[in-house]
């Protein structure tokens, strides 16, 4: 068996610059199948991790699409969602666990002689349970700055180090809207969100606050959005039922009328992306898997045109002993050979290739072992299914042709 | 030889024969017509004979080869080669008997030019499954027995024709095989050389060697000790003969 692979291997290297080429479709077949893959899984990992982040069994409540004269605005720009609408939920439905409603606004903060464009979030307490945001210095807001609608801040450390540096923030006084607030923590970082978004570059404050001072809405109870958290999953349901029910209610809808608010099952709308990025990265496989399979058909080709020039050889190898087995082996093991040697540069490639795009595109990739183990199977099959035509044509030439083919 | 005049019987007798040849019939077929390149063709040949087939080209003698060598197989008739009925085996198995029976020499050399020397020697061992140690110790004595001990690393591009037929005289021998068949085996070679190349031979039949050679040089076929000549597909002479005498030692000095 050593001298077999021992001949494959010479005749190989005999052919030096023709064997790199063949092997080259293998490398780019196998490199492009791991590096897509590579991205895929990235796709779907970062889905994940946002889904996680974003804390499970989430709903979301928007109010829904104002009427302008018969013009109907986007989702959201209606004003129809007020805090006692969030009250109520959390009081009354019995299927959810948390409620937090939000009153954005968008500003530009002052400290000293600093400035910095964020959003600022007017919320209750309950928000940072559900997003599952943490303080890194200083506290959390809680109930007492609600009630009191409180000047106070928590930032996130982007704006917490566009607006201070290095320096320390907690009890200093930012502005916004030239009303001065105290910052009294800074949150935990939490990096991208599934939108791309920069989830660190915020400022949260009381929603009464927020309503008082900051909100430019004509109703002054008004709330942008809320987030809802069922109970646990199989709750998620009769948590909306409840919603929409108390909400249709109390915004006295006959039942001839549309919902003027929006509830969106936001877990289910990540894993519907989460499971796009899958199929995603399955597509990508799949075209690069044709790649894989060009590069098989060049070996083959080549080998066909192998067989052919060395009939010569193939004879004297018969006429000393060697049995159409033996030379059936040969060919195969050298196609085999080809493809192996192909897939395993073609790993490192892949590999390199998905590095790269992480380097330089920020795109996350993982590399999955399963990914790696799968091309090298699949090349290996390659050369034998490549391979194998080939080495049985030229296991079926006759002795005495193969000996006087010129 | 003690044994075989104790018993005195017919096996012990038959034993003697290498290759006994009756009505072999080989025929192609190119469309309709039916072409017969040997037409019920009978001989024997005994060990330790050095025999030389002649005729033109057409005759059959080609074909006589490879049906010798086991290389094709006949339409027809037996083809007994050691005590072994080889006309009806497998194609393993004459790739078996093609191994252990016979050394080849051919017109072309047909060494494989990848591979130095040694290495082409060594080749049929690799089928014959000896393993690696043995197979250079036993190339390299057969190298050596053709004077070649000295160019075992060459490669045969690097080789002259002479040196190069002396490199598949080698490997047909390193076998151990009884019979060696030669194809022509001076038409490439100029007439000192071929002389060489003869002695050679010749050489190996004096060991006890059976030679069966194709030539249609009669120069050539002199050496050997007796003539079967060819024609339209039959054995039209067999013919013994005084062979002639080698000039100097042919496994001597490199060409």
């Amino acid at each position: 068996m050593f001298e077999v692979l021992r001949t494959a291997v010479s005749s190989l290297w005999a052919n030096k610059t023709r064997s790199m080429l063949t092997m080259l479709g293998v490398v780019i077949g196998v490199g492009a199948v791991i590096a897509m893959v590579a991205v895929g899984n990235g796709a779907s990992r970062q889905m994940e991790g946002v889904i996680s982040s974003m804390g499970a069994n989430m709903i979301v409540l928007r109010p829904g699409s104002q009427n302008l004269g018969g013009v109907r605005q986007g989702a959201g720009s209606g004003a129809t969602l007020t805090l006692s609408d969030i009250r109520a939920i959390e009081e009354e439905c019995w299927s959810i666990k948390n409620v937090a409603p939000q009153v954005n606004t968008s500003a530009q903060l002052v400290f000293e002689n600093r400035n910095w464009p964020s959003q600022v979030i007017g919320t209750t307490p309950g928000f940072f349970d559900i997003r599952e945001f943490q303080a890194q210095k200083g506290r959390l807001l809680d109930g007492e700055d609600e009630r009191s609608a409180a000047k106070t801040a928590v930032i996130g450390e982007t704006v917490a180090r566009e607006l201070f540096g290095t320096a320390n923030p907690l009890g200093r006084s930012i502005r916004i809207r030239n009303i001065p607030f105290e910052v009294v923590g800074v949150l935990a970082p939490k990096g991208q969100s599934a939108m791309g978004q920069d989830q660190d570059d915020t400022v949260i404050v009381p929603v009464t606050t927020a309503q008082r001072r900051l909100s430019r809405s004509a109703l002054a109870d008004a709330v942008n959005s809320a987030f809802i958290q069922a109970k646990d999953a199989s709750m998620m349901d009769s948590a909306m039922t409840e919603i929409r029910a108390l909400l249709r209610q109390r915004h006295r809808l006959s039942s001839d009328r549309e919902d003027d608010f929006d509830l969106r099952n936001l877990t289910q709308m990540l894993d519907t992306m989460a499971q796009a990025a899958r199929v995603m990265s399955l597509l990508l496989a799949a075209v690069a898997s044709i790649s894989l399979l060009v590069g098989g058909i060049g070996i083959m080709n080549i080998m066909l045109v192998s067989v052919t020039e060395r009939t010569r050889e193939i004879g004297i190898r018969m006429a000393i002993g060697a049995r159409r087995g033996d030379i059936r082996v040969q060919f195969l093991l050298e196609a085999m050979l080809l493809s192996l040697i192909g897939g395993c540069a073609g790993i490192l490639l892949g590999a390199g290739a998905s590095l790269a795009v992480t380097k330089f595109l920020q795109w996350p990739t993982s590399v999955s072992p399963a990914a790696v183990a799968l091309a090298a199977g699949f090349s290996c099959f390659v050369g034998v299914f490549f391979g194998f035509y080939p080495a049985w044509k030229a296991s079926l030439l006759h002795p005495i042709d193969a000996l006087r083919f010129e | 030889m003690t044994r075989a005049a104790v018993n005195g019987s017919a096996s012990e007798i038959a034993s003697d024969v290498l290759i006994e040849v009756r009505d072999l019939v080989k025929t192609y077929r190119s469309g309709d017509s039916e072409l017969r390149a040997l037409d019920g063709v009978s001989f024997s040949i005994r060990r330790g004979e050095f025999v030389a087939i002649m005729g033109p080209s057409g005759s059959g003698k080609s074909t006589t080869m490879n049906m010798l060598g086991c290389l094709d197989s006949p339409s027809g008739g037996l083809y007994i080669l050691d005590g072994r009925d080889v006309s009806k085996l497998s194609d393993n198995e004459l790739a078996r008997v093609r191994n252990v029976k016979l050394g080849f020499i051919f017109q072309g050399f047909n060494l494989l030019p990848r591979l130095n020397a040694l290495d082409n020697v060594a080749l049929p061992l690799v089928y014959a499954g000896v393993d690696a140690q043995k197979r250079a110790v036993r190339a390299a004595e057969a190298l050596k027995k053709v004077g070649l001990d000295s160019r075992m690393r060459h490669r045969p591009n690097q080789l002259s024709g002479g040196q190069q037929q002396r490199v598949a005289i080698a490997r047909a021998l390193v076998g151990e095989a009884p019979l060696i068949l030669a194809d022509e085996p001076t038409g490439n070679l100029d007439t000192k050389t071929s002389e060489e190349i003869m002695g050679l031979l010749a050489g190996l039949n004096a060991e006890g060697k059976t030679v069966v050679l194709v030539t249609h040089e009669p120069d050539i076929a002199a050496y050997a000790s007796r003539v079967l000549r060819f024609k339209d597909g039959k054995l039209v002479e067999d013919l013994r003969q005084t062979p002639r005498r080698v000039m100097g030692n042919g496994g001597g000095e490199d060409v």
